[in-house]
């Protein structure tokens, strides 16, 4: 019996496996050039092969060298599952195929913590999908008409004001303003979440950006896009389109250099600042840009040198919720003259209603926003114990900070922004308008918005090669040769053209509820197949 | 669909008048209760107009109750008057063993109070007795205000008339105001506080249709006020908007309609008074409508007022003539009690729009 070395790692052992079919492929090489991970070459093999050599038929098996196209051993080349081979191949003569006895979770680690991005692919639970929109306007009052009615999809951005402290002079029959107040935009109800240029290419930032411009300026949708903490480009500093982008500043302070030294020449303001204390994924672990990534567009635009950047686990000059108030949100609304709405986005939490309890208690009236990012948020890079194991789920958290708002008359004036898995399973708009019965103003998404673009990674780990420089389809990489794969205009239109059916989708539900204007805090109109979720939610048990 | 009615007249009417204009509207299984609140009375009550008048439903035990409690307090009974009821086999009518309504003299404390002191008494007072009858089922109390009577009964209206003798016009039951309600309770188990009218420090309000935005207006409302309770209806909701508004934020009148049914952004962008309606909208999203609704309120000085949804939902109409103007769901009831009015003038409100008819019966059509 031959002996086996059972400890080496072969093609069974890792997740992904290669079917490959050798009388179809032409060895034109493409599959190997368009494999980013290496994971895959070209080489001569020796096959078994029936051949004929004769005028006339004679077949004969024949073993024999042979170009082939075959799968790298090793975990230094492991195939993602992208499948970008398959995509190129024109004889599909190629492809990934899941091997689900995979023991990379084990061999992995001899590199130490395994790392990658995407999101969580062990806690991917769908809470949203056992809700349904249940309150049918039947006879008491009439279904509206999602194509003929109008509808007013807008949520506020910024710290709304108590009835009563509304600086009124009544004049006659009327009201007048008699002083300046925080300011308050209304948008669409859905952000294009904070994604850095560093973490996306300059092109999917681009992208993204070209699509939040075109949504605004043709469709009348005012999206607006958050940066992430990476810096923005000058150009769009400069921009007049800078009043379509929400400023990120997190723990990094990354890019802020340029951000204030461009402040005299802007010709408007930004639509918002948002501070970043942690999001949805690896919640509490700060955030990574990996030195790989770090090009010299990337240096430049972040004013630092090519090293792993690291944006700590806090703000590391801030200790309290009090103090981040005073600090960081008066110091950001006055840098912007207390023109631009100034919000706050931490990772759902178990002390989430604690920390929106405090904020809404802000003496200064200058925390516009409550942003939560729940577990099921995506990165660009993570620990993946992280990723699976730490994080806490959006829809609960949500209920609970808007629940703890209406015990004390508070909703509303602290808008409620939630993310973390919305659209994870291709309808966004279901879930946003779940999550605003529930009680948020709007949601924030992120991956779906790269997914738009062409990213292939999802919660059954494919790809989710972010961390890695060697993004296939060139989103999360700063590669030149890969960023080129991305065609800007075409990853733009997607996104639009989601948006619109979006938009289209939100109405087709507003309508059965009878509602023109956003239902947020309706839980009335959910209902929940679960017992569990609809105790936890207060919403009715249906079955 | 509830039908709502409400007529304001130049001389005090009686019931009947208010019966004659919501029964024609009468439909189908239509028939579940009337309610009504009379303002600025006349009749019995004409000597007790300054006094507050206690209406109330209840058994024996629930009127010692009261006495026992409004006695503690220091209020002075000077009027009482309890309809005889006139119950026969046949009436359709869950009728309470006992109808009071009282009037009072302020507690002796209260003499040198102001108005607004003396209000929240009879709020509080109200809502005490509420809770003390509510324990055991001892009775309802339906308004505790100056000029004011509610009359609430589950039944078919025309027997609940029968009942109280409603159809007697002689000069016992009048006033200036009334505001009515012929109920369709699509839930059966009916709760007497559910009827419209319902009336707050003297704001009175009814409403036709489905508050879909119930729930968001009723977790709001909860913590803005002590006197929003109850939320048995939620056309309770109006009410409470209503007074909001109106007596607690003072703003003019016409904010309601603004707060209720704000405009959309669009139209919103074009105003010279955007900002102070988007400040609005932002401070009191919460309080918006947003289901089939027309409105029927009347404020403490005697105007009364009626708007509907921002789409036109659900009907109302308004007409008159020299001596009255009405406000209803269905123009058959203004045919019945003004045949003769120059229909031509009849009003049917749209959506953006909100009708206010003063005491001397102008009526001012106000456009959002």
């Amino acid at each position: 019996m031959e002996s086996v070395r059972t400890q080496d790692v072969s093609s069974n052992d890792l997740p992904w496996k290669i079917v490959y079919f050798p009388e179809r492929c032409t060895m034109c090489g493409s599959c190997v050039a368009a494999c980013t991970f290496n994971a895959i070459e070209a080489v001569m093999a020796r096959r078994s092969l029936t051949v004929s050599r004769k005028a006339f038929p004679e077949p004969v098996r024949e073993h024999m060298a042979r170009p082939v196209i075959q799968r790298k051993a090793g975990l230094r080349n492991v195939c993602v599952g992208c499948g970008m081979c398959e995509k190129i191949c024109p004889n599909a003569a190629i492809a990934p195929v899941r091997n689900v006895d995979s023991r990379f979770p084990l061999l992995a680690r001899n590199e130490g913590p395994i790392k990658r991005g995407g999101r969580t692919n062990l806690n991917a639970q769908r809470t949203l999908d056992s809700i349904i929109v249940g309150r049918i306007s039947q006879m008491t009052d009439p279904s509206l008409d999602s194509e003929r009615h109008t509808f007013d999809i807008r949520s506020p951005f910024g710290r709304v004001l108590r009835s009563r402290e509304l600086p009124f002079r009544v004049e006659g029959d009327n009201l007048v303003l008699t002083e300046k107040t925080p300011p308050v935009h209304w948008i669409y109800p859905a952000i294009f979440s904070d994604m850095s240029v560093g973490a996306l290419s300059t092109r999917a930032w681009e992208a993204v950006a070209l699509a939040t411009a075109y949504l605004n300026e043709k469709h009348n949708m005012p999206v607006r896009m958050c940066t992430g903490e990476g810096g923005v480009p000058i150009k769009l500093l400069e921009s007049e389109r800078l009043k379509y982008v929400i400023l990120q500043i997190a723990s990094g302070h990354f890019g802020w250099n340029r951000i204030i030294k461009t402040l005299p020449r802007m010709r408007t303001d930004p639509a918002g600042i948002l501070i970043k204390i942690g999001q949805g994924a690896k919640p509490g672990d700060g955030g990574l840009l990996p030195a790989a990534k770090v090009a010299p567009h990337i240096q430049s635009i972040r004013g630092v040198p090519r090293a792993d950047l690291l944006s700590p686990p806090n703000h590391q000059g801030l200790y309290s919720i009090e103090e981040s108030v005073q600090k960081m949100h008066l110091s950001l609304n006055a840098a912007f003259g207390f023109r631009v709405p100034v919000a706050i986005k931490c990772a759902a939490s178990a002390t989430s209603v604690s920390v929106y309890n405090n904020l809404l208690r802000d003496p200064y009236k200058i925390c516009g926003g409550f942003f939560m990012d729940g577990i099921q948020g995506g990165t660009g890079a993570a620990n993946e114990v992280s990723l699976d194991h730490t994080g806490h789920p959006i829809v609960s958290k949500l209920r609970d900070c808007y629940l703890a708002a209406v015990a004390q008359g508070l909703q509303g004036e602290i808008p409620l922004w939630a993310g973390g898995g919305i659209g994870m399973t291709g309808n966004a708009a279901a879930d946003a308008f779940k999550m605003l019965c529930l009680g948020a103003n709007g949601v924030i998404m992120a991956k779906i918005v790269i997914q738009l673009l062409g990213c292939v990674g999802n919660e059954r780990g494919r790809c989710n090669s972010c961390s890695t420089d060697k993004c296939p389809t060139g989103i999360c990489t700063q590669d030149p040769r890969l960023v080129r794969r991305l065609d800007i205009d075409r990853g733009a239109e997607n996104i639009v053209k989601y948006m619109l059916a979006f938009d289209s989708e939100l109405r087709k539900l507003l309508a059965p509820v009878g509602n023109s204007s956003l239902p947020v805090g309706r839980s009335d109109a959910l209902v929940s197949t679960d017992r569990a979720v609809a105790d936890k939610l207060g919403i009715q048990y249906a079955c | 669909m509830c039908r709502i009615g409400s007529i304001k007249s130049r001389t005090p009417i009686p019931p009947s008048m208010a019966l004659k204009l919501m029964l024609p509207q009468q439909e189908g299984h239509d028939n579940s209760g009337f309610a009504m609140v009379m303002q600025d009375l006349a009749g019995v009550f004409s000597p007790y107009k300054e006094k507050p008048l206690l209406s109330l439903a209840c058994n024996d035990k629930g009127k010692q109750i009261v006495s026992d409690y409004m006695d503690k307090k220091g209020f002075v009974q000077v009027f009482q008057w309890i309809p005889e009821l006139h119950l026969r086999p046949g009436l359709k009518i869950e009728a309470m063993p006992a109808y009071v309504f009282r009037n009072y003299d302020y507690p002796e404390s209260m003499r040198n109070a102001d108005r607004r002191e003396r209000e929240d008494l009879l709020l509080d007072t109200r809502l005490a007795l509420r809770n003390l009858l509510q324990k055991d089922g001892n009775g309802f109390v339906y308004s505790f205000w100056p000029d004011v009577l509610t009359l609430k009964e589950i039944g078919d209206p025309a027997d609940i008339a029968d009942c109280f003798g409603l159809w007697d016009d002689t000069e016992r039951l009048l006033s200036k105001n009334i505001v009515s309600q012929c109920r369709q309770n699509t839930n059966y188990a009916i709760v007497r506080y559910a009827a419209h009218p319902f009336f707050l420090q003297g704001y009175t309000l009814c409403a036709n249709g489905e508050n879909t935005f119930y729930t968001k207006n009723m977790e709001f409302q909860k913590s803005l006020h002590r006197g929003y309770i109850g939320f048995e209806s939620d056309s309770q909701n109006f009410l409470y908007t209503l007074h909001y508004v109106l007596r607690e934020l003072k703003w003019p009148i016409k904010y309601y309609k603004h707060v209720i049914t704000p405009l959309p952004f669009v139209e919103l962008e074009k105003r010279r008074d955007k900002k102070e309606l988007s400040l609005i909208r932002e401070s009191l999203a919460h309080l918006e409508i947003n289901g089939p609704n027309t409105v029927i309120g009347l404020l403490p000085e005697g105007q009364m007022i009626t708007c509907c949804d921002s789409k036109k939902l659900r009907p109302v109409v308004v007409g008159g003539n020299d001596q009255m103007v009405a406000v209803t769901s269905e123009v058959c009831g203004l045919n019945t009690i003004m045949p003769d009015r120059d229909a031509s003038k009849d009003i049917y409100p749209h959506e953006r729009e909100m009708v206010v008819i003063d005491n001397d019966l102008a009526v001012q059509r106000w456009n959002q």
